[in-house]
């Protein structure tokens, strides 16, 4: 366990600020994401507030979560959600619109919002922080021994969970395979 | 005592979990309505670790993990299931898969 809290108390201040700063980010990407049409810019806002309560994670002391929450859930979950945005347009003719969608100017509102965090983190590597501002950070390796300490049944639940989810998702894909070739044949 | 009180951070927290409920509520494409889900359990997991920092435990870092465990379970079968429901009925209009309506 680290002990972090000798650092000098204006320093704190502007962790906080960053925490602030982040939140905002956060809860203003998240409204957009909400009011979007397209799902392609919702998923882009919704991105954006990802990363942004990660840097909240981090300024919080939890550095492990922040790195999960960019890795699984920016990353890989956020893909399939792309993956799939993906094979619904192939059905529908859509190159059109697709590149009205992905205009510069679409683009302007999450990399703007994704330019206040660069900036933060930045900021945060200049001024040579290592650790957050939170007094006591909790690092991974307690993390790692209360999972697999009081948690474990938890563990081994979670674990179950994600075989009937791997389970029911190929069943479903499955499925779908199955009655999609008959319908292939008929003329469209 | 951490500096950042966690009463604030559980406000943004009940903040992100409200706007996922009204875009639970008001958008009607599945897709929406999957991120505004995930919105949700993103707000939940800030309370979780909110309160792991501000009790300086590991407990709310493992309880985010099986949250982030169920967001992932839940996105593979929702995404299979809207893969279906467009398959069948070529929309992604939550209102037209009414078919079990009483």
């Amino acid at each position: 366990m680290r002990l972090t809290g000798k650092m000098p108390v204006p320093q704190k201040e502007k962790m906080n600020a960053t925490f602030y700063i982040s939140a905002a980010v956060a809860v203003l990407s998240t409204i957009l994401v909400i009011v979007s049409r397209r799902a392609v810019h919702a998923l882009l806002y919704f991105i954006v507030s990802l990363l942004a309560v990660a840097a909240m994670f981090y300024v919080m002391g939890a550095p492990f979560v922040a790195m999960l929450q960019v890795i699984i859930y920016a990353g890989a979950i956020m893909v399939l959600f792309l993956f799939v945005m993906m094979m619904i347009n192939l059905g529908v003719d859509v190159r059109g619109p697709e590149q009205a969608w992905l205009r510069p100017s679409r683009l302007a509102g999450p990399a703007v919002l994704a330019g206040v965090l660069v900036a933060e983190l930045v900021y945060v590597l200049a001024a040579g922080w290592k650790h957050s501002a939170a007094p006591v950070e909790v690092p991974p390796e307690q993390v790692g021994l209360a999972a697999f300490g009081p948690y474990v049944l938890g563990v081994e639940l979670a674990s179950l969970l994600l075989l009937a989810g791997l389970v029911g998702t190929y069943h479903l894909a499955r499925g779908r395979r199955e009655d999609k070739s008959p319908k292939e044949e008929q003329p469209r | 005592m951490t500096t950042v009180p966690m009463m604030h951070a559980m406000i943004v927290a009940a903040i992100l979990l409200g706007l996922g409920l009204t875009g639970l509520l008001v958008r009607r494409n599945i897709m929406f309505t999957l991120l505004s889900i995930e919105i949700m359990l993103n707000g939940a997991g800030l309370a979780f670790i909110a309160a792991a920092a501000h009790w300086k435990q590991a407990d709310g870092q493992v309880m985010y993990l099986f949250i982030i465990t169920m967001a992932a379970v839940e996105v593979a079968v929702g995404l299979a299931l809207v893969l279906q429901m467009y398959h069948h009925l070529r929309t992604l209009d939550l209102d037209a898969a009414s078919s079990m309506k009483g």
